[in-house]
């Protein structure tokens, strides 16, 4: 990604480097060659309707190219790719709080293999913050009431500044940290030293606690949806409209259960707000991801059959790195 | 007219500043040219203090551990250098110093449409300018300028209410100050003074006006409902209470972002002048460089979530924004082509204001370049809130707006004041902010792409940072003393300069067909316009004495 970023900063500096010039030594020309002279007279110019239009449709198609890469670029930085490990982040005043789905948990530090796609799922218990990590060119705000993602791979082992962009506060500069990129082998040693279990099992434990699961139940038809399978597929909601189930729309039904009601239930739930932490929201919602059967996007495409055993093969492949 | 020129007279002609003296004389006029030298007063008392921040926030940044003051004051250091300097020194610097004094003239108008209006907004700018002293006094904000919410409306304890109503009253001056314009633009003007042939200075200030105008109530209206929030818990902007933080954001920059525009389309109309007289040549591409004007006011409108590129918006309203940000940069560069363009051929002298209008077409340049960075989304991702933007913008709204400011209080100081500045020292001055913007902006977009983040009062986690940040910091001491001397010099002309001629420059434009220091009524009659602007071909013509002075009546 940083690559990326820069092969489009390199030609920008390129592009822009040569108008700087152009129109500099255009200037320092003039500048030179017509400075006054006693007796020579300045030439009257009306202007050039053919110039104008020149000088305006040249620098517009060149940045027309700078907008279309730029947009390139952006759409790789914004659409995580499926299979990416996923981390979820909480942002406070002012340290940042990550966990890992296996379960490992950590502060303003945040360990990660070499080559693996990891995907941030990040909220804010408090004000708005941004997730930075220069080295790897990407930012992305941190907003409390909705989870916004950002996404990448390091490809080299190292310790990598991370900094809160958005300013939070008085600390708002020593909410700084460390992305420390580990060789595969390391990271399962550093793996290995975890507790807890995965966050899925540990918002299952939350989903219970709460009595979820009375309502929601997977055995009968309950008062509530029945949770399985429903993640990443669209919706029908209450008011006709169709959304996707993705990470935000759980996160608002259990804050807000009455906003976005699916069709065909009553508005009998209760709102989570302020009962749970931003934590347990993040391992309900991993929780309720783990027993789905297809990714988001992959849902609308191919059928649920299809995609299933692969999802079958990864959880598999999580369990065996806690055990 | 030649006759007139250059001889001081040993008694001093009556004009508007010897007419009437006493406080009150000045408190409560209505002259369009005394209300003009008020707010130079006051915004140049608020550019010192906002300069003073400034240099404190430098100092600071000079080692990275935080040593000089603590960690909340650096904030409300760099909040308060950022809410003094754009709503009470840029916003107003231009239109209502310049533009107060000049638009009546330049069209060949007795005063504004409505004086009374002009001496209101004055003192609106005044009382804003008190409550946020009295603000800064009495603990000062802490949020940053831009007031996000929800730390601005749910977590901080400093004094955001205070502080936002001195922007809400300061806000209406700056809406009276535009709709005088407009009015006096369009229903003013000397018989002859058709659209075409106003001053290039004029059409900036119609535009500028039309933003003030239409975004200003915008900014009030959300300064309304932080202040709601807080006292009422209304939820607007509070996730918990089903509001969204992004529509503080998107409210505030739909103000903000033309805002920069109130700064710099002003600063790009002296510009103007400044080169077609210091060329000898009518601008090239009169009614481009006019309506680039309008369009950037247009345009200006509709790019604001550009700022908000990672603040959680969606990627296609991103991608939108950024199509549009491009299309008002196309604008910009027909006017720096333009301008560009009329030094060919011209002949081309080298005063205090052209050195500055050539700094400001430099420096321009970079922050209108380095704005194709920031609006290509895939770079915005990595360097915005960095140190990035900061160089970004104040090249724009220093290394732009500042220069053309300090360029058109070079060019008309003769006529404001009656009085000649030492022309040595101001070219002097000229390099020497040139030199110290340089310094102490350029190193920081280094640390920007370097991944500096703006807003840190400590750095020690990435002392490599320091190195950048010690050129910086010194580049402002550099540039704090070019901003000094000028007002040394200035004030010292008002006493010791040579008396000035009625048109120093030999300029074109209606102005410079008044005496130095003008009369209150700026004209003995109403002037007639047969001429087109910038006619320096009939100025610099061997026989010029011809039709111009017989057809407009100079007032003595």
């Amino acid at each position: 990604m940083a690559r990326n970023v820069d092969a489009l900063y390199i030609f920008l500096l390129i592009v822009t480097g040569m108008m700087t010039l152009l129109v500099f030594s255009f200037l320092l020309f003039f500048a030179a060659r017509f400075r006054h002279r006693p007796g020579v007279r300045a030439e009257q110019i009306e202007g050039s309707t053919a110039l104008e239009i020149t000088w305006s449709a040249i620098p517009f198609l060149i940045f027309m190219v700078i907008f279309a890469w730029g947009a390139v670029v952006y759409f790789k930085e914004r659409t995580p790719p499926a299979d990416a490990a996923e981390i979820y982040v909480v942002a406070k005043q002012w340290m940042w709080k990550l966990e890992h789905a296996e379960g490992q948990r950590e502060i303003n530090e945040l360990h990660v293999p070499v080559g693996r796609d990891v995907k941030l799922i990040m909220t804010s218990q408090d004000v708005i913050h941004s997730f930075f990590i220069p080295a790897f060119r990407i930012k992305q705000d941190v907003l409390p009431g909705r989870y916004t993602v950002e996404w990448f791979r390091a490809t080299k082992p190292g310790v990598y500044h991370l900094f809160c962009a958005e300013y939070c506060g008085t600390q708002h500069s020593g909410m700084v940290g460390d992305i420390v990129v580990m060789e595969p082998a390391q990271y399962e040693a550093w793996m290995n030293g975890a507790s807890g279990g995965p966050l899925s099992a540990t918002g299952e434990k939350i989903f219970a606690e709460l009595g979820c699961s009375t309502c929601h139940r997977s055995d009968i038809q309950g008062r509530g949806p029945n949770l399985h399978g429903v993640f990443g597929k669209p919706v029908q909601l209450e008011d006709g409209r169709t959304v996707t189930a993705d990470e935000n729309y759980l996160r608002e039904c259990i804050l807000e259960p009455g906003g976005k009601r699916i069709k065909g239930f009553q508005p009998i739930m209760p709102t989570f707000q302020g009962l749970v932490t931003e934590e347990q929201v993040n391992a309900l919602v991993a929780y309720i991801k783990s027993i789905s059967t297809a990714k988001p996007g992959e849902a609308a495409k191919t059928s649920a059959s299809a995609t299933a055993p692969k999802v079958e093969e990864k959880v598999q492949a999580h369990g065996s790195q806690v055990q | 007219m030649s006759m007139d020129i250059a001889i001081p007279q040993p008694v001093e002609r009556e004009n508007y500043l010897n007419k009437k003296y006493g406080v009150w004389s000045w408190l409560l006029t209505t002259d369009h040219k005394r209300i003009a030298l008020l707010y130079l007063l006051s915004i140049t008392f608020f550019f010192f203090i906002g300069g003073f921040f400034a240099l404190l926030i430098r100092l600071e940044l000079l080692t990275p551990a935080g040593d000089l003051v603590q960690a909340d004051t650096y904030n409300k250091l760099f909040t308060m250098h950022g809410m003094v300097m754009v709503f009470f020194f840029l916003i107003p610097s231009i239109p209502a110093v310049l533009g107060n004094f000049l638009v009546p003239m330049m069209i060949g108008a007795k005063d504004l449409a409505f004086p009374r209006v002009n001496l209101l907004s004055w003192y609106l700018y005044v009382i804003g300018g008190v409550l946020m002293l009295h603000c800064m006094l009495t603990g000062g904000v802490d949020t940053g300028w831009t007031f996000y919410a929800p730390y601005s409306t749910n977590f901080t304890n400093t004094k955001i209410v205070e502080a936002g109503l001195a922007i809400f009253i300061a806000g209406f001056s700056s809406i009276l100050t535009g709709l005088n314009f407009v009015v006096t633009i369009h229903r003013m003007r000397a018989p002859g003074m058709t659209w075409s042939r106003l001053p290039l200075f004029i059409w900036a200030h119609y535009a500028t006006s039309i933003i003030q105008l239409l975004g200003t109530p915008v900014v009030a209206v959300t300064i309304v409902l932080v202040a709601a929030e807080r006292a009422l818990h209304l939820g607007i902007f509070d996730p918990k209470l089903g509001g969204d933080p992004l529509l503080f954001q998107h409210l505030f920059w739909f103000y903000s972002h033309p805002a920069v525009y109130i700064m710099i389309l002003p600063s790009m109309g002296v510009v103007t002048e400044i080169i077609a007289c210091f060329s000898r040549k009518r601008i090239f591409g009169y009614s481009f460089i006019a309506f680039s004007s309008i369009a950037i006011a247009v345009f200006g409108f509709l790019v604001w979530a550009h700022h908000m590129f990672v603040a959680g918006m969606s990627v296609y309203a991103a991608l939108v924004f950024s199509l549009l940000s491009y299309a008002v940069a196309v604008p910009s560069a027909i006017k720096v082509f333009n301008w560009t363009a009329t030094l060919y051929k011209g002949s081309i002298h080298y005063d205090a204001p052209m050195l500055y209008a050539f700094g400001f077409l430099g420096l321009f340049t970079i922050g209108g370049l380095t704005g194709l960075f920031l609006s290509a989304l895939g770079i915005n991702v990595h360097v915005t809130d960095t140190y990035f933007v900061v160089a970004h913008f104040h090249y724009i709204m220093v290394g732009g707006a500042v220069m053309g400011y300090l360029g058109g209080m070079h060019f008309w100081w003769p006529k404001i004041s009656g009085r000649l500045y030492p022309e040595g020292w101001a070219r002097l001055a000229a390099l020497i902010v040139f030199i110290g913007f340089n310094l102490t902006f350029f190193p920081q977009f280094l640390l920007g792409y370097m991944g500096m983040p703006r807003r840190y009062y400590d750095y020690s986690h990435m002392p490599e940072f320091q190195v950048l940040n010690v050129l910086s910091t010194a580049g402002a001491t550099v540039l704090g003393v070019g901003y000094l001397l000028p007002m040394v010099y200035f004030l010292w002309s008002m006493r010791y300069g040579k008396p000035a001629p009625d048109n120093p420059w030999n300029a074109a434009g209606l102005e410079w067909m008044t005496a130095s220091p003008p009369t209150t009524f700026n004209f003995e009659e109403e002037p007639v316009v047969t001429w087109e602007a910038y006619n320096y071909e009939e100025l610099d013509s061997p026989d010029k004495d011809a039709p111009r002075s017989q057809e407009v009546p100079v007032a003595r």
